[in-house]
Order: structure tokens, then sequence, then C-alpha cells
């Protein structure tokens, strides 16, 4: 049954007449960082971006000094395509989906801090490389083996249980936030929770679970899933609310059984 | 592996260009994908409803006859019938391709694909994902293209942004110069064939449903350098936006595909709570004009009476909203078949659309013009092709909801061995060493350099703001040709005030200040062939509606518009189309079409 009992959402009832924005500067990667501060207009409805979109129009710090636009990646704009990571207030999180009033709430002040992730290269100010991330899908070979793209008719039945925890794990937008937080997770020594997660994803299709064998064979060496140290900070952080400690679980069990069994008598 | 020696360039790895790489790939060919963000994070993303294809899985008769018939009557005649033929009868076949790349379809209670009904049919033919099938769709392609990545078919250039086209002496294209938006550097990507996979122009009006990267850019300068660009002046405004700072957030038309009702209150000072007015004190529009289709009529049809009502001070609290109401629906249900799409609204409004009626107004969404392209998704420039949103060859006048990305694929589909037949037959010649590579390598570079050196004072930013309200303004829902006149002034003046921008950012490396203003200068071009296509077609068809010519004029207009570039301005044509199909017919979705 439905319930109608909902939260209403808590609304910021005397917003400050300024915000400040403390932003971490670099010039490019390997030069030294400082910080930034630039004051706006208080207006309702500002997300991060928008305010660093007024920010670049006109640099100036909150001392009067004109300084170079600071540097940011976006593109959707609704959390989806995950280009807009960064530490905001200290959480690692998309600053499309960081709306200002809720920051200011959280923290009680009229300061927003924004800072780049620190796990991947730091190209200039706020925008980081995450490339590797990408790598690491190809070393789980996250993809279905097909025979070829032509038309060989549709794939096989799928429950809609299945398809549904599947989607959970498809909906990963490689944006790094678990990386982030992940204690063990830093100078390549982890593939981290991100890739496992998509080497499940695949493990769980009926044509997926086919070359199992060769995604979990990517999870298996001094770089691998052993390095998960259980701390769970992953999922906390991930937006899209992947089941990463599960995908964690459930592919240490499927290892365990194969060391047992061989992967045939799965 | 063995290589044939054929290189194909591809600009883009959104769904257009991600579906040509792996064909050309597969086919043993080799690909510089180059796209401005890493191509998993392409536009794409963002598609929510689904994808169409007459599957026909509910015992409905549908057919791709029907999705033909449903497609053009829905673009209002525009489109030539041939291609949209062939992607409606190779529709099945996609849809289950993607199946069995693994995307995770809603499925049945039997285990097959599920449907859902969508804008502009009577059947149930969209198969969705969630409520983000185009992120699905997207990661799927993405993840075979990186496969052949592996293989060592696709090379990507992620991060580097198209500047102009390398053409020969007899403007024969032969490759592409892009820049590194981490370095600036230039550096020319030599093909046998280029395909252009760009997606839509929405930046050109500042603020749409569209992603930061849509700027057209890359299109543009492809006009510039004398692709022809078609039908220019259908822009789709897409009913149900939520209005934003930064940008207009979709609320996919599945809202309504899933049982959404749009209504306003008959008073539109009712100070009640949305969820306590009875049903008789509200005002239900669509569905009473519009008894057969109601919520479901076609966008354009829905935008205007959405506009309409908010203009005549109809709207909530007489402002520019109505309310899109799902509350009647059950929270689980919503919960699993649009969780996403409700997630943005919550997240960016704050209310609940589970329980709190959505407030919603008209945002641009789609370009249904773009470059020219022939039925084997050729340009009118020997060696350049082009796929997916960014050509304009099968949507007419008004884009059906959850077609764009199917054909999107299908376009990719054709380039690909459209241009691989192309170049295995291409004379290759010299041109690699008669110099145009280098030569249209310094001519990019001058012109970096004296944007980079350009101290007018003009801030490009602020003149980016002022195109996109003068082109939100006029060149919209409603259009006057006097407005469409002034529009076009504006943009000229805005033209010359951009010769005199400074771009305030002293430290080059990885500015986004540069790419900006390359982008800018080519959106002004689009923004001309828009507003001066808009203002030569004296009827109203699809997208493109005067309320001083008021009818659609088949005698005159039922024909492509063609724009090419001059220095002066864009000197417009008119192509005729091929009917040969569907015989054209008056729409009417007041009740359910029958045969013409
Ligand atoms: C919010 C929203 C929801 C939608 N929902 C649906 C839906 O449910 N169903 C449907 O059918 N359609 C939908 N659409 C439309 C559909 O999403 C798009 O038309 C489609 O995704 C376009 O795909 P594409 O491959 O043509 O281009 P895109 O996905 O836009 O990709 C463009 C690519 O080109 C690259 N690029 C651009 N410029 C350059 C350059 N100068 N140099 C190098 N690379 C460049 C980009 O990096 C990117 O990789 C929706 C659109 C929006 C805005
Ligand atoms: S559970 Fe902890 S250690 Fe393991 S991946 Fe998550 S954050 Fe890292
Ligand atoms: S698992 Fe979550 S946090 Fe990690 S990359 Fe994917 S979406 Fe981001
Ligand atoms: S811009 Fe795409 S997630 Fe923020």
């Amino acid at each position: 049954m439905t319930t109608n009992a909902h939260i209403e959402k808590k609304r910021l009832e005397t917003p400050p007449a300024t915000i400040k924005f403390k932003i971490q500067r670099r010039e490019k990667e390997g030069a030294p960082a400082h910080w930034e501060t630039f004051e706006l207009q208080y207006r309702r409805n500002l997300n991060v971006i928008s305010a660093l979109m007024e920010i670049r129009k006109d640099p100036v710090t909150i001392e009067g000094k004109q300084t170079t636009p600071p540097v940011w990646d976006m593109s959707c704009l609704e959390q989806v395509c995950g280009i807009c990571t960064m530490v905001i207030d200290g959480k690692v999180r998309q600053s499309c989906s960081a709306l200002i009033d809720d920051l200011l709430l959280a923290s009680n002040s009229d300061t927003v801090t924004l800072a780049p992730m620190s796990k991947f290269p730091n190209v200039r100010d706020l925008k980081v490389d995450r490339s590797k991330m990408f790598d690491h899908l190809k070393q789980v070979e996250a993809w279905v083996e097909l025979d070829g793209s032509y038309d060989l008719g549709p794939g096989p039945h799928i429950s809609n249980e299945v398809a549904q925890e599947r989607y959970a794990f498809s909906r990963c937008m490689t944006c790094g936030c678990c990386l982030e937080a992940c204690p063990q997770y830093g100078d390549d020594n982890y593939i981290g929770p991100q890739a496992i997660a998509q080497a499940r994803l695949f493990n769980m299709h009926p044509t997926g679970k086919m070359t199992a064998e060769d995604r979990i064979n990517g999870l298996l060496g001094d770089d691998g899933i052993t390095n998960c140290g259980n701390a769970q900070n992953c999922i906390q952080v991930c937006p899209m609310g992947i089941p990463l400690t599960k995908a964690i679980y459930e592919t240490n069990r499927d290892i365990t059984v194969n060391a047992l069994f061989g992967w045939l008598k799965k | 592996m063995a290589s044939s020696g054929l290189k194909i360039a591809i600009v883009g790895g959104g769904l257009a260009g991600l579906a040509a790489a792996m064909k050309i790939a597969e086919a043993g060919h080799e690909v510089d994908l180059i796209s401005v963000v890493p191509v998993k994070r392409s536009h794409s993303v963002c598609a929510q409803g689904g994808i169409n294809g007459a599957v026909n899985t509910k015992g409905e008769g549908d057919s791709p006859a029907k999705h033909l018939d449903d497609t053009v009557y829905g673009g209002d005649f525009l489109a030539n019938q041939p291609p949209v033929k062939r992607m409606t009868d190779m529709a099945p076949e996609i849809i289950y391709l993607f199946d069995r790349m693994g995307v995770p379809f809603s499925r049945t209670k039997e285990g097959l694909m599920d449907f859902r009904r969508f804008g502009g049919t009577l059947h149930h033919r969209t198969a969705f994902a969630g409520a983000s099938t185009g992120q699905q769709l997207l990661y799927a392609l993405d993840e075979q293209v990186r496969k052949w990545e592996v293989g060592g078919k696709v090379t990507k250039y992620e991060g580097w942004e198209m500047l102009s086209l390398v053409l020969d002496d007899h403007q024969v294209c032969r490759g592409l110069v892009a820049m590194n938006l981490q370095t600036l550097e230039l550096k020319s990507f030599a093909a046998d064939a280029v395909i252009m996979a760009t997606g839509g122009p929405g930046m050109v009006f500042g603020k749409s449903t569209n992603s930061q990267t849509c700027t057209g850019s890359a299109v543009g300068a492809c006009y510039e350098q004398g692709a022809k660009y078609a039908n220019g002046e259908f822009i789709q405004v897409h009913p149900t936006s939520i209005p934003g700072e930064d940008k207009l957030r979709l609320m996919s038309e599945s809202a309504r595909g899933e049982g959404g009702r749009v209504w306003v209150p008959r008073d539109p000072m009712d100070a009640r709570k949305p969820k306590e007015i009875p049903d008789a004190d509200r005002r239900y529009f669509l569905e009473e004009k519009y008894p057969a289709y109601g919520n479901l009529v076609p966008r354009d049809i829905a935008t205007r009476e959405i506009f309409q009502v908010c203009l005549d001070g109809a709207g909530v609290g007489g402002e520019n909203q109505v309310y899109l109401d799902l509350t009647h629906i059950p929270a689980e249900v919503l919960t699993e078949k649009l969780g996403a799409i409700l997630e943005i609204y919550e997240m960016f409004v704050g209310d609940d659309p589970r329980y709190v009626p959505m407030r919603i107004f008209p945002g641009v969404h789609y370009s249904m013009g773009g470059l020219w392209v022939d039925f084997e998704q050729r340009t009118n420039i020997p060696g350049l092709f082009a796929a997916g949103e960014c050509d304009y060859s099968i949507h007419g006048a008004n884009r059906l909801g959850a077609n764009s990305l199917l054909s999107c694929v299908y376009g990719g589909f054709v380039a690909a061995p459209s241009a691989m037949d192309y170049a295995k037959n291409v004379e290759r010649g010299s041109s690699e060493t008669n110099g145009v590579h280098a030569a249209e390598l310094a001519r990019q570079q001058e012109i970096n350099d004296s944007i980079i050196n350009s101290e007018g004072g003009e801030n490009q930013y602020k003149l980016h703001e002022e195109l996109g309200k003068v082109m939100t303004d006029n060149v919209t829902v409603v259009r006057y040709n006097d407005r469409l006149q002034a529009t076009d002034d504006k943009i000229r003046e805005i033209q010359d005030r951009f010769k005199n921008i400074s771009i305030n950012d002293s430290n080059l490396w990885a500015t986004q200040a540069v790419p900006h203003a390359r982008q800018l200068s080519n959106m002004l071009n689009l923004a001309r062939v828009i507003t001066l296509g808009a203002l030569n077609r004296n009827e109203s068809r699809g997208a493109h509606y005067k309320p001083d010519f008021p009818e659609r004029d088949d005698e005159n207009f039922m024909k492509t518009t063609i724009a090419e570039y001059s220095a002066e301005a864009p000197v417009l044509s008119y192509e005729p189309i091929d009917v040969s199909l569907v015989e054209p017919r008056k729409r009417d979705y007041s009740s359910s079409k029958k045969k013409a």
C-alpha cells in the first residue's frame, strides 16, 4: 500500500545577504595550490555550478583582486554524466546537484568551500583527470561478448527482478566519489569498488556469465579485490546508490566458489 | 590485427558516434574517435524516456509501417519518407541488439522486454530501462567500443574539440583539426572519411534541456566551410521542463506516458494546495481539447497549449507554470517506472512529485534541423558524413518522443557502411603532402591567437546570455516576422561585438575561455540560420508556428530549407521532399487518426 506520509523538505528561512565561495586554485598539475575567496549576492535556487558560472563571468576575489576564472568540468547539469564531481564542504559529490541553500543550511554558515577530488591528477583548479577509471573498466572486461552486431534476434529472457537488480548497478556514472572516499584507493594499488561493481553487472547477465571468469581474473591481481578493507565508505558517498558492498561480497563469494569447485562445475 | 588501411574519423561519441564506431571497428577498419568529453559522459546520457520500435509484443497489431506513419504524420510532413521507412523497419532489430548487449530493459512477467506508450502514437512502442534509457543505451555502446579500443581498432581522443574540417583544393574532406582542451595544442587528423556525430545546438538558446556540451559548434564550423544546413528553424520546445538558474531540466514525456495529467486550477489564484483542489475546480486542458490523445498529443501541440494557457494568465498563480500531476498513481509504481526522473525533480525543486504535483513550463529541447544529408547520410561535402541529432534527416517539423535515440543509432548504422564504401573508393592522391593539413592548422592557430590577443573589453559570457535571451524570446514557440528580423539584427550586433572580446584568462592551461569563444562564434552563425529560416517560412508546421500564417502551406513550403554560408547572410533555398510512401494529410489529434 502507498503511504502518503512524506517528509517536507527543510528550507533555508533566513538566508545571508551574500555567500562566500572559498575555492582551491591550482595553475596546472604539479603547481602549488592556494585558496581564493569570491563573494556573490544571495539568490534563491542557486547551485554550485550556477555560482561558478557567475564567478567565471567576472573573476574578482573578495579582496577586489582581478584573477583568472576558476576552471571546472560540467556537462549534463542533472547528475547523470558524473563529470562535475568535486569536494564540496569536505564531501565528495556532484556540483550540479549541490544546492547552495542546502549547503548553507547544513554548514550553518555563509561560506561554501570547493576543492578538487584528491585521488586523481589535478589538471587545473577544480578539474581532475579520471581516465584511470575507464582503464579499470578495460581490466575487468566490462562488456557482454557479442558474436556480432548484426541481427540475431532478441536477447535471452530475463526476469524483471534480475533486470532491476542489474539496472541498479548499471546506473554507475564513473564519477569516482566511491574512489575518493575509499581509504584503500590510491597510488594504483587497488582497482576500487566501481570496477568491481561493473564486473558484477556483467556477471549477472545470462550471456555475460559465460565469460565471468575473464572478468574475475581482472580482479585477482595485486591491485585486486582483496585490497578492500570493508570500510564501507564507498557506498555512503555513491550518488547513484550503487550496491557496492553487495557487489564486493558477491564477487568474493564467486571467487571462493571458483577456488573450491572451479568455474565449470559452478 | 591486420590493418585494412582505412581510417575513419568520428567526431562525437554520443549514441550516433559510438554506433558508427562499433560498426566500422567490427568491419576491421580503424577509427579515430574525437570527443569534447569522455564519450561515456556524452549528452545522450540525459535521455530518459526510451527508444521506439514496433516490436509488437502487446498484441496491438503494431508494425513498422504504423511507426512510419506516426513519425511522418507527427513530423507534419516535412521529412523525406524513404529514410524514415528504413529506420522504422530497422527499429526492432536495433532494440534487440541493445537487448543482447545487456541493457537492463524493464521486463514483463514472461521475461520479455516491456514497452510503454509515448506521445504521438496509440501503441506501446517504447522500450525503456527505468527512466534513464539514454544512459543505459549509451553505456552499452560505450562498452562495446571499449572492447574495440582494447582490440586496437578504436583510438579515442577525449578532451579534444574539433575546430574545422581539412578540405583539399576540390572541397573534398581529408580530415579535421581539433584542439586539446588541456594544452590548447592543435592537431590535424588525417582520415579517409569523417563522420560528424556532435549532437544538438541547445546552447544557442542559452538555457535549454541540453547538456553544456551541446553547442552545435562543430556543425557550425562545417557549415561555414561549405556544408549545407537543413531545416534549421525547426526547434522542438519540450512541453514539460523544470525552470532553473543554470538550465531547464527536462521532465520526460514518460511522466505523461505513465498517466501523468496536465492541469491548472480554474481560478489561477486558487490558494488551496493542489491536492485539495477538487476535480471540478481543475481544468485538464489537454484532455478537454484532445479527447483521443489527451495528455499524449505531440510535443509541439502540448507546448503551444501550455504556453497559451500561461500567456492568457491562467497558469498556476498567474505565472509561467502549470501542474503535471502523478499523485493519483501509487508511489511504488512511480518509483519503479519513473524513479530517476522523479529524483531529478525532488533534487532540484525539493518537492516529492509522488505526493505533490510538479510545476512545469516548456523549454528548448531538440533540433530537428541539422547538417543536410542524403539517404545514405552523406553531406554535400565529399568525404563528410553526419549522424544523430546533428543531421536533419528524420524528424521533419517535429520529433516524436523516443524517436531520437532510435534515429541516432540508425544514423550511425547507415553512416558507417556509407563512409566505409566511400573510403574504399576515394582517390588518396597526395593530400597528405600537398599541404592542406598544414595550411588548415595554421589557419586555426591564427584564429586562436587572435582570440587570445583580443582586448576589446566585451565579455563573451554576457554576449552568450544576450544571444540566448533574444533567441528564446523570439525564435521558440510563437514567431512573428518583425521580431525575427529584429533578432537577426541583434545577432549581427553581437557578432560585431564578439570581435572585441577579452578572454579574461591569463592562464591558458586548460582554459575554458578560448574554447567558449570558438563555440560562441559558431553558435552565432547557427543562430542566424535558425532565425532567418524561420523568418522566410511563412506558414505554420510542426514546431514552427506563426500566428500571422496559422495554416500549413504544402504548396509553397512542403520543402526542406537549405542554408549555405556566405559572409553576408545565410543563402536560403528550398528542396522538394519525397512523400512517395505516405500521402500528406492534415494533422488532427482531437480524434484518433484514420487513414488519409
Ligand atoms: C533531457 C533530454 C532527454 C531526452 N530524452 C529522450 C528520450 O527519452 N528518447 C529519445 O529518443 N530522445 C531523447 N532525447 C534526445 C536525445 O537524447 C538526443 O537527441 C541524442 O542523445 C543525441 O545523441 P547524439 O549521438 O546525436 O549526440 P550527443 O549524445 O549529444 O553526443 C555528442 C557528442 O559529440 C561530442 N562533441 C560535440 N562537439 C564536439 C566537438 N566540437 N569536437 C569533438 N566532439 C564534440 C560530444 O563530446 C559528445 O560525445 C532527450 C534529450 C534531452 C536533452
Ligand atoms: S568497502 Fe571500503 S575498502 Fe572496500 S571498496 Fe568500499 S570504501 Fe573501499
Ligand atoms: S559506483 Fe557510485 S560513486 Fe562509484 S563511480 Fe559509480 S556512481 Fe560514482
Ligand atoms: S554536470 Fe553531469 S553530473 Fe553534474
